[in-house]
């Protein structure tokens, strides 16, 4: 495949100047329906979202038409949960541990496996991705197997372990693709100098791969934070964000689901846009 | 000890950490729960056995094949109707919007991703619902005299996942499409390649790759997912995954419930093997 370079907007890539030749009639046709599909598929992907904020702000108690005003008391009943801060403390712990140990883990596998030749490599790479190709349902479930038949009690630590299992294979997969042969020279050069390995890893490798690092780190993070069906069934008592959340829906529709949903939907595109703001000036 | 064997030895203490919590905590579980899909229930019992017939009860009770095959009816139809759906979209941000918006397009297109996955379910509900926003709009615009009834059927939730995957699709289609050197398709018109023989002959099978890489990813997310079916498509028609938890939670059938995620595995695998000709997993 070619370049990475950005294709710039081909006429000939395309249909339009076809349509256009046929008159300038059916051209603003083509131009007119090609505009209004992705103003349709704009909205399409924006209405859940829309619905979602504009009712956490209802005055009343369900969160669908008719507004009946505009509260923000919703979002003051929502922080004074104790019951849901608990849960966001439980997931910011889980999502943070987790995902430093994967990209731990991942980064020493994803080194090893770029520095030495070793026998059966395919077969390991494969065997370290599998994880992400399966459903978590699976792996819930067969944890939840294991965790029973030996007598481990469930808690966040269980679903810490199920988290690293799914965000594993991704930070190894990212670290293994950022590794390149500028790196594995910088690399030789240090251990050529003296350099034990763990400086290597340390003082070389790492810096080298920040940016990658850094996006499998903040990759596993936002998994972790997000991830139901392994919180759901790997812990009892001290749960999760997305589960609490969960067993609100069960009490039915209300305004104060919606406030979380915003909070949560806020923090997450304050992350996004501040890790594409850093990504530009870099 | 020579440089090499020394060399290959530092490897493999690199490697053992990742591939012991691999082995210990993916491998092993999974090995306990085809050995629990053999084990028979008595009373609310466990009894370790080599019983084929949690297996034999599947494909004969219609009840637990039909969520299967609600499960892959759903998948299929989520599938075809969000490549269709993404595709265009893909390629108008990536042929027809402004070179230096094309990330903000971008980027915008996936916004609603980073909602929380139950939220994002739990809004189309709001939507969706008997007196959510769709039917009190189609209502008070007088082209409906009675509410919809989307929610808690399949409807709904097919539309919560292809709006979950046309975002996902969007973004492999489009790094695909950007990928493609203008050169190909320019060489095709000088060939007297019309639009269209551009598009099936060049474009097309240039960009199949990541087209199956998004399709397969999916057809596997898809297909084990509990929250949106659960949420959006109620208890009417079970997919595999409602079932699967349903065991789980209600009877306690342990047992069941794995030899049910087996077959889960087993038709993710089938899926792969179809694919695995276009997959680039490392491309995604």
């Amino acid at each position: 495949m070619g370049g990475k370079d950005r294709v710039p907007p081909s006429p000939i890539l395309s249909p339009w100047r076809r349509w256009e030749a046929l008159g300038p009639i059916a051209g603003l046709f083509w131009r007119g329906s090609v505009w209004l599909y992705l103003a349709a598929a704009y909205a399409f992907i924006f209405l859940p979202v829309v619905v979602l904020v504009v009712f956490s702000f209802q005055d009343g108690r369900l969160p669908v038409p008719p507004m009946q005003g505009v509260s923000l008391k919703w979002y003051a009943k929502v922080l004074a949960d104790r019951d849901l801060m608990a849960a966001l403390a439980h997931s910011a712990l889980v999502a943070g541990v987790s995902s430093a140990v994967s990209l731990m883990l991942g980064f020493l596998a994803a080194h090893g496996l770029a520095r030495s030749v070793l026998p059966g490599s395919v077969w390991l790479r494969g065997l370290l991705i599998a994880p992400m190709t399966v459903s978590s349902l699976i792996i819930a479930l067969g944890l939840l197997s294991l965790f029973q038949q030996t007598g481990v009690r469930l808690s966040l630590l269980t679903v810490g372990v199920g988290h690293v299992v799914i965000n594993l294979p991704l930070c190894f997969a990212i670290c293994y693709a950022a590794m390149g042969d500028h790196q594995k020279a910088a690399e030789r050069a240090a251990r050529d100098l003296g350099a034990s390995e763990p400086r290597v890893l340390w003082l070389v490798s790492a810096p080298m791969l920040a940016p990658a690092l850094a996006a499998a780190f903040f990759l596993s993070v936002t998994f972790s934070w997000d991830e139901f069906i392994i919180a759901f069934l790997l812990t009892r008592f001290d749960v999760t964000l997305p589960v609490e959340i969960w067993s609100m829906l069960r009490s039915g529709l209300s305004p104060a689901t919606n406030a979380v949903g915003s909070l949560v939907f806020l923090v997450s595109v304050v992350a996004v846009v501040g890790t594409e703001a850093v990504r530009r000036r870099a | 000890m020579s440089l090499a064997a020394r060399d290959r030895r530092l490897g493999w203490g690199l490697v053992a950490p990742a591939l012991a919590w691999t082995v210990a905590f993916f491998v092993l579980p999974f090995a306990a729960m085809v050995a629990l899909s053999f084990a028979r229930m008595e009373g609310r019992e466990i009894v370790p056995a080599f019983d084929p017939g949690n297996y034999a009860r599947f494909f004969s009770e219609w009840p637990l094949f039909k969520a299967l095959l609600n499960s892959m009816e759903i998948t299929v139809v989520v599938t075809v109707v969000s490549v269709l759906l993404a595709y265009p979209l893909a390629a108008i941000i990536a042929f027809r919007v402004p070179v230096r918006w094309q990330r903000l397009a971008l980027l915008m297109a996936v916004l609603p991703f980073w909602t929380s996955y139950v939220v994002r379910s739990y809004a189309w509900l709001l939507v969706l619902g008997q007196n959510g926003v769709l039917n009190k709009a189609l209502l008070g615009a007088g082209l409906i005299a009675e509410p919809l009834e989307i929610a808690a059927t399949r409807t709904a939730t097919v539309i919560g996942f292809v709006h979950f995957f046309v975002m996902l699709l969007t973004l492999t289609i489009y790094a695909n499409l950007v990928q493609l050197p203008t050169n190909y398709a320019r060489a095709a018109r000088d060939l007297g390649a019309g639009p269209v023989q551009v598009f099936r002959f060049v474009i097309l099978p240039l960009t199949l790759p990541g087209v199956v890489t998004g399709a397969f990813l999916t057809f596997v997310l898809c297909m084990g997912d509990y929250i949106t079916p659960q949420i959006l498509g109620g208890n009417n028609e079970l997919t595999l995954p409602q079932l699967i938890m349903l065991q789980l939670g209600r009877s306690g059938n342990f047992p069941l419930a794995s030899a049910l995620s087996v077959v889960l595995m087993a038709v993710i695998t089938l899926a792969y093997l179809l694919s695995s000709r276009w997959l680039r997993v490392d491309r995604v």
